[in-house]
């Protein structure tokens, strides 16, 4: 029977919660495929989140440990786990998409002469074959991938393709095995400093009721104000793709996606926003979505509750008014 | 410094695209445009060689049409190109560009090309990878940073390394300190974007512009380690009701929408 492992992720000791999606999809894999799953967390002085996830219904955690591991850095990452796996096989690893497994993942993978599919938003199960979707082309299309080789087979799941209350609790607390692994000096060449915040956060858009949002199709600087006026005929927030922000048109505070804010108003209005997944996984907890584009292929569309294919500047202005009239 | 860029071309953000008849890929009658983060991995390089001196390589690997990705890069100020030409190199895996690129820059007629730094964009707009500038670090024997928004070269330390700006999630970032060589993959928006000027165009042409075959890198390359099966256009997950009409109708018909369906107003 082969193995199915879950490498959850954790920074300066706490577990990243997105792990838990990660966790129910290896649970739903186990369960498809009838595989053995199991869980590690890699890091310095982690005990306390392996036990944590030993609460799970997984069969086995592996709690990986070196001083060396904190604070993160790729070389240790990956030969810490290179290691472990050589030890430990597994015939999948299932981890986050996030900053710090895309940053080291190619590089295990590589090193174990394998490879990873990255950024997978969900998998198949067919004829013994797991399937993995992706999307392609900024999210216009969506490809089913399959692994040639041996393995271990790396795959890394987007935010928000397996849902976190999914996860199923073990019936008893699964067993925990410390792994220590040495690392040696000379693996480890990037020396990282601390984390910090650019500036304060001069907007805080999680708790924005109403967002305006916009994207390239805003065209230029100057326009900008006619969504400032949407925003405030709605009562609602201004926010812009990363596009806009990297342009200087906006402030980055007010920057949605996955360097940005991650939202989840009432009502997100994006304005020529095309919906590249670095966006979309900013803002797809919003509860109602209304775009305005003039490609009707842009990929925003397929999650929009309301959609308008056209001229944002031929439609804007008219929207204000119908909604100043309303608001009397 | 002597530095690498990697560079793609990808299809136009706003083509429509189509797939083939297999439903393997698109169909590639599109226009096509460099690799938006490239293009910032190109700038900053030409405004490090700018700083401290060098020069600025530029390679890309896919079929003739690819060439005006390097052609471009000639005229903003890069010195000489590299071109891994022909089809067969557009559908390899990360793994296996990358393995391609590296035979094509260490076996330069025999020598290897000993780059201070190597740029990729830190993901491409049509695979969307990510991997392919971390993946160079590996088979290299290189360190990597990835998402760099700044590069300083460390003079007060003396080592010849370098201190980069990484960008995390939601709004954070650390600085890390690096020895050369180094790979690094770099974020849009690091810098601002110049145009090539007219002299720059005219230069261009006369620039080396090296063509490295599939034969000349075969050794390397191996069979793809993941393939795509198929594409498909994704499964709506909402039902979307679009509203069509004259603008002021549409106005209207939205408007309604958000009070009596959405009770947002």
């Amino acid at each position: 029977m082969d193995t199915i492992l879950v490498v959850v992720e954790q920074r300066e000791g706490k577990l990243n919660r997105v792990s838990w999606e990660t966790i129910a999809a290896g649970q739903a894999i186990a369960a498809q495929t009838g595989w053995t799953l199991e869980a590690a967390v890699v890091g310095s002085g982690v005990a306390a989140i392996a036990s944590e996830i030993a609460g799970k219904k997984v069969a086995k955690v592996y709690d990986v440990e070196s001083a060396r591991l904190e604070p993160y850095t790729p070389d240790a990452f990956a030969y810490a786990l290179r290691e472990f796996l050589g030890k430990h096989p597994a015939k999948l690893v299932l981890m986050p998409h996030t900053y710090q497994v895309r940053d080291f993942v190619p590089k295990l993978a590589t090193a174990m002469q394998t490879t990873a599919i990255t950024d997978a938003i969900g998998y198949r199960y067919e004829g013994g074959k797991l399937l993995f979707t992706r999307q392609m082309f900024q999210g216009k299309f969506v490809a089913d991938v399959s692994f040639a080789g041996s393995g271990p087979y790396f795959v890394t799941f987007q935010n928000g393709s397996f849902r976190a209350d999914k996860v199923e609790a073990g019936a008893t607390a699964a067993p925990v095995e410390t792994v220590t692994i040495d690392v040696p000096d000379s693996v480890v060449r990037n020396k990282p400093q601390e984390v910090f915040k650019e500036a304060k956060q001069a907007v805080d858009l999680t708790q924005a009721e109403i967002i305006v949002s916009v994207g390239r199709g805003i065209k230029e600087q100057k326009n900008i104000e006619l969504a400032k006026q949407l925003a405030d005929a709605l009562g609602g927030e201004l926010a812009a793709s990363r596009p806009i922000c990297d342009n200087g048109w906006l402030p980055m505070d007010r920057q949605i996606g996955s360097s940005g804010q991650t939202v989840a108003p009432k009502l997100y209005l994006a304005l020529g926003i095309s919906g590249a997944i670095q966006h979309i996984v900013g803002m797809k907890g919003a509860r109602s979505v209304v775009a305005i584009n003039k490609d009707s292929e842009a990929p925003i569309f397929e999650i929009a509750d309301y959609a308008v294919v056209g001229n944002l500047f031929d439609i804007v202005p008219p929207l204000i008014e119908e909604i100043k009239k309303a608001k009397g | 410094m002597k530095i690498l860029v990697c560079m793609k071309q990808v299809p136009q953000k706003d083509a429509p695209l189509k797939l083939n008849d297999a439903g393997t890929w698109i169909r590639d009658d599109v226009s096509y445009e460099v690799n938006e983060p490239d293009a910032f991995a190109l700038e900053e390089a030409l405004r490090q060689k700018e700083k401290h001196k060098g020069e600025v390589v530029v390679v890309t690997a896919g079929p003739a049409r690819a060439m005006q990705v390097l052609r471009e890069a000639l005229a903003k100020g890069a010195d000489r190109a590299i071109h891994l030409e022909g089809d067969a190199f557009v559908g390899l895996d990360a793994y296996n560009t990358a393995r391609a690129i590296a035979a094509a820059i260490v076996i330069d007629q025999g020598k290897d090309e000993k780059f201070d730094l190597i740029f990729t964009g830190l993901q491409s707009d049509d695979y969307g990878y990510a991997q392919t500038g971390v993946i160079l670090a590996e088979i290299l024997g290189l360190p990597h940073a990835t998402i760099i928004m700044q590069i300083e070269k460390r003079i007060d330390q003396n080592d010849g390394g370098i201190r980069v700006k990484r960008e995390l999630e939601a709004g954070f970032f650390q600085f890390v300190d690096m020895p050369l060589p180094a790979v690094l993959t770099i974020q849009s928006g690091i810098n601002k974007l110049r145009y090539a000027t007219l002299i720059g165009i005219k230069q261009a042409k006369t620039k080396p512009m090296r063509k490295v075959t599939m034969a000349e890198v075969q050794s390397a390359v191996g069979g793809n380690l993941q393939k795509i099966e198929k594409l498909h256009v994704p499964q709506k997950s909402k039902n979307t009701e679009f509203l069509e009409g004259p603008p002021a109708e549409v106005a209207k018909k939205l408007v309604e929408k958000l009070k009596n369906e959405l009770r947002i107003i």
